[in-house]
Order: C-alpha cells, then sequence, then structure tokens
C-alpha cells in the first residue's frame, strides 16, 4: 500500500507538487498521466525518495518513509524502480545485475540469489541471456531485464517511469507483456506512462497530472470515456 | 681543431649494467608513487564530489597548492626541509616515493573526479532505488565505471610520473638519471651517457604505451 498526503515538492523558486493526496491500494495498479512537466516523475520519485518532499507525508505499507527516523536504504530495498533508460549497470552480466543489491544489500547467499535471479530471468523470457552484458541486448530485452533486476529484491512495491518510452516500437509490447503479467500476480504498481492502451487495459485507475496536481482519480474507464476536467479532455484529444 | 662531434660511445658500454641497475629505482620509485598516489587520488576525489564542505574544500586546497607548486620544491622539502620538522632524516628513496605520491594524488583527483562526474546519472539512481548504500555503490557501481572511461588519462599521468622522476636526481636517489651524471662525471663526458639514460627513459615510456594500449583493448572488449 501507498499512502500520500498532501505531497509537496520544489526545486528551488519553482514548485512542481502542489499537495498531492491519495492512497494505492495493496494490488493496485495505477496509471499516472498527464503532460510534459506536470511533475509525474517527481511524484514517483518522492515515493521511494530519490527526491525529498519539502512537505507532506508518504507511507509505503505501514511505514512512513518521509519520517526522519526511517532508514531510507530499508524502504528502497522494498520499492523497485524502473527507469525509461533502463540504467543497468554495464560492467556487469545480466546475472550480476539481478544477484548484485540481493547479495550485498540483503546478504543473500550467493547459490540463493543466482537461483532466484534465474527464475526471474525466465519469467521476463531472458534466462538464455544470463551471462551475456547489457551492451549486447535490444532496449526491449534491458527493460524485461530492469524489471527483473527490480523484483530480484522482491519488493512490496514496483514504481515505473515511463518504462516504454525509450524503446523501438516493436519492442514495447513486450515489455508491457511483462508488466502485465506481473500486475496479475498482485503486485502494487504505479506507472507513468504514455501508453494509453495499456492504461486503459491494465490500469485499476488512473491519475491525471497537471501543473503540479492531482487533477483526476478516476477508474480508467470513466477518465477515457468520459473525463472530467477540461485539461484531461484536452490532453486525451491530443493523445488519442 | 677547437671543436667538431667527438662523441665515444665504446668507453661507455662497461658502465651501461650500472645505469640500467637504475631502472630498478626509477621503476620503484613510480610505482609506489603511482599507488600512493591513485589511492589518495581516489580519497580526494571523493571528498571533492562529497557533500561535506569542509573535506571538498580541504581537498581543493590540497590540489591547489601541489598544482600550484613546483615539484622539485616539494621533494626538497620532504627531504631537506622535513627532518627538521620530524627530527629524523628521511632516505632518498622513501621522500622520492612520498613527494611524487602526494603531487601525483593532486593531479589524479582531479582525472578520478572528472571521471566520476561524467558516469551516467542514472546509474547512482539506480543503485539508490535498489537501496545500495555509498560505499558499495561506489566501489562497485560508479568507480568501475569511471575509472575505465579515465584509464588513458591515468596512463598519462604515469607515463608523466615516470619521467619527472629523474628529479630525484637532486636528493641523490640512485635512479636512471642520477647514474647517468655520476658515469659523465667519472669519465668528464656527460654527454653520452645522458644520451643513454635518455633512450632508457624512452624504451620505458614507450613500453608503458603499449601496456596502456593493451589495458584499454581488453577493457573495450567488455563492452
Ligand atoms: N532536479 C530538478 N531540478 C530542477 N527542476 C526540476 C528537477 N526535476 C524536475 N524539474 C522540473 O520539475 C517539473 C516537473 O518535472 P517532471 O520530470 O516531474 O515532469 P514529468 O511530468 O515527468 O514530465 P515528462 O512527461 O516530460 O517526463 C519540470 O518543470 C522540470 O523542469
Ligand atoms: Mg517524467
Amino acid at each position: 500500500m501507498i499512502k500520500v498526503e498532501n505531497l509537496r515538492k520544489s526545486f528551488g523558486k519553482l514548485e512542481v507538487l502542489k499537495g498531492i493526496t491519495t492512497t494505492i491500494k495493496q494490488g493496485e495498479v495505477v496509471a499516472i498521466i498527464g503532460p510534459s512537466g506536470s511533475g509525474k516523475s517527481t511524484f514517483l520519485r518522492c515515493l521511494n525518495l530519490l527526491e525529498e518532499p519539502t512537505d507532506g507525508k508518504v507511507w509505503i505499507g505501514d511505514q512512513e518513509i518521509t519520517n526522519r527516523k526511517t532508514n531510507i536504504m530499508k524502504v528502497r530495498q522494498n520499492v523497485g524502480m524502473v527507469f525509461q533508460h533502463f540504467h543497468l549497470f554495464p560492467h556487469m552480466t545480466v546475472l550480476e545485475n539481478l544477484t548484485y543489491a540481493p547479495m550485498k544489500v540483503k546478504g543473500m547467499a550467493k547459490a540463493e540469489a543466482e537461483a532466484k535471479a534465474m527464475e526471474l530471468l525466465r519469467k521476463v523470457g531472458l534466462a538464455q541471456k544470463a551471462n551475456e552484458y547489457p551492451s549486447r541486448l535490444s532496449g526491449g530485452q534491458k527493460q524485461r531485464v530492469a524489471i527483473a533486476r527490480a523484483l530480484a529484491m522482491s519488493p512490496e512495491v514496483m514504481l515505473f517511469d515511463e518504462p516504454t518510452s525509450a524503446l523501438d516500437p516493436e519492442m514495447v509490447k513486450e515489455v508491457l507483456e511483462v508488466m502485465k503479467s506481473l500486475a496479475h500476480t498482485g503486485m502494487t504498481m504505479a506507472i507513468v506512462t504514455h501508453e494509453m492502451g495499456f492504461a486503459r487495459e491494465v490500469a485499476d485507475r488512473v491519475l491525471f497530472l497537471d501543473g503540479g496536481l492531482l487533477v483526476e482519480d478516476a477508474s480508467p474507464s470513466e477518465f477515457f470515456s468520459a473525463p472530467k476536467s477540461k485539461r484531461a479532455q484536452e490532453f486525451l484529444e491530443k493523445m488519442l | 681543431m677547437g671543436f667538431g662531434v667527438n662523441l665515444n660511445f665504446s668507453q661507455f658500454i662497461p658502465s651501461i649494467p650500472f645505469i640500467l641497475e637504475g631502472v630498478l629505482v626509477t621503476l620503484k620509485i613510480v610505482a609506489l608513487a603511482a599507488l600512493l598516489g591513485f589511492a589518495l587520488g581516489i580519497i580526494l576525489a571523493l571528498f571533492k564530489i562529497g557533500r561535506i564542505k569542509v573535506l571538498t574544500w580541504l581537498a581543493n586546497v590540497y590540489t591547489s597548492v601541489f598544482r600550484g607548486t613546483p615539484l622539485v620544491l616539494q621533494l626538497m622539502i620532504i627531504y631537506f626541509g622535513m627532518p627538521q620538522i620530524i627530527g629524523f632524516e628521511i632516505d632518498a628513496f622513501p621522500a622520492a616515493v612520498i613527494a611524487f605520491g602526494l603531487n601525483s594524488a593532486a593531479y589524479i583527483s582531479e582525472i578520478i573526479r572528472a571521471g566520476i562526474l561524467a558516469v551516467d546519472k542514472g546509474q547512482r539512481e539506480a543503485a539508490m532505488a535498489l537501496g545500495i548504500p555509498y560505499k558499495p555503490m561506489m566501489r562497485d557501481i560508479i568507480l568501475p565505471q569511471a575509472l575505465k572511461n579515465i584509464l588513458p588519462a591515468l596512463m598519462n599521468e604515469f607515463i608523466t610520473l615516470t619521467k619527472e622522476s629523474a628529479v630525484v636526481t637532486v636528493i641523490g636517489a640512485m635512479d636512471i638519471m642520477r647514474r647517468a651524471y655520476i658515469v659523465g662525471g667519472d669519465k668528464y663526458a656527460f654527454f653520452e651517457p645522458l644520451l643513454i639514460a635518455g633512450l632508457i627513459y624512452y624504451i620505458l615510456v614507450m613500453i608503458l604505451t603499449l601496456l596502456g594500449k593493451a589495458v584499454e583493448g581488453r577493457m573495450r572488449k567488455s563492452d
């Protein structure tokens, strides 16, 4: 579960998030959409404290991560994140990318970490690439490895920031398929995306951000067929 | 004939082994100084990019001072000056290692700092998002990538160090340079032994250059 209460974030004088309140329930898949610069990435990055909120509170599970006493490292182990540009570790093989953090951070034994990594690689259809370096993979393959890498930490929650935006069109589908099957496992997911079809099909809820405000919070069917706000209507007209 | 080319290399052939022994001295000084400079350079670079202002300031002052004064002065301060403060003499060899090590740390820290900053910001974010603490993140993720990028610059620094190490002559360490000078003094002819020393330095530098290229080539293979 993710709970966000009156979340604000400023970069210097620029207020990017202007008080956002929402709850993402256990097992819920939430699509976050909105125009460029509306604060989607910033919102997502506040959920694992890659950005430090200026004000407001965030809970992951029953832990208030914005509390100063909370161990940020522990929180992040519990929150997987997938980036637009993958950010695989280029000097490590695919397998090492998956086993490094569980071994180093959680103290998992090598054999166990490797067994788990291979299982995840099979799930994303890349077991045969275990010993390749990331530079030998296509964009879609890289992103699937990045998803597996995040999952290797057994997070409670997964955050995705435009996971398919940097991919060639023909590779988008394979990544979305992996995300879809992850959604079916009951993973709690927050996904910033421009893939409206995917949001409509897979998300339980859509959050529409504009100018740092949460303008709409609705089911996909409501949002896509009858958006309430003018901004959302304009946005959808451009997108669809 | 008042002047004219009057070189006689053959009389120096017996002295060549004596000069060559200096290669080991030079290489030892350079290798140890490079190690010291590299270790200290990493620490200084981390200070420079870190958030602790005092350490950043300290590292910047250090770099500025060591780059802003002559190497031979630093060497002489350590060899001739320090005993006054610490109360005992330092041998030429450790003095040379310390002086070159401290000096090259200043240059190496700048190289490493630039190398770290050139690593994609996303690498750091990905590591942080996985909950990897600062130390292992730096050691296992950021630094290996930074080092790969700066290998040519580092190699250059070691080559410079090899050549500059010739100034240890002024404190009497028995390196290539010093030995050539001694031989010259014995025979009242400096041109030939100095040429021989020059040739030896040149060959050393060429070997280092080739070595650097080979290491670089091997690292390229992983991507
Ligand atoms: N580190 C930063 N420093 C200063 N300004 C920032 C920083 N990160 C984001 N911003 C600004 O905050 C605003 C929101 O950025 P954000 O990346 O959250 O938008 P976004 O909705 O994800 O946009 P996009 O769809 O283009 O990814 C933008 O105006 C951006 O320039
Ligand atoms: Mg964004």
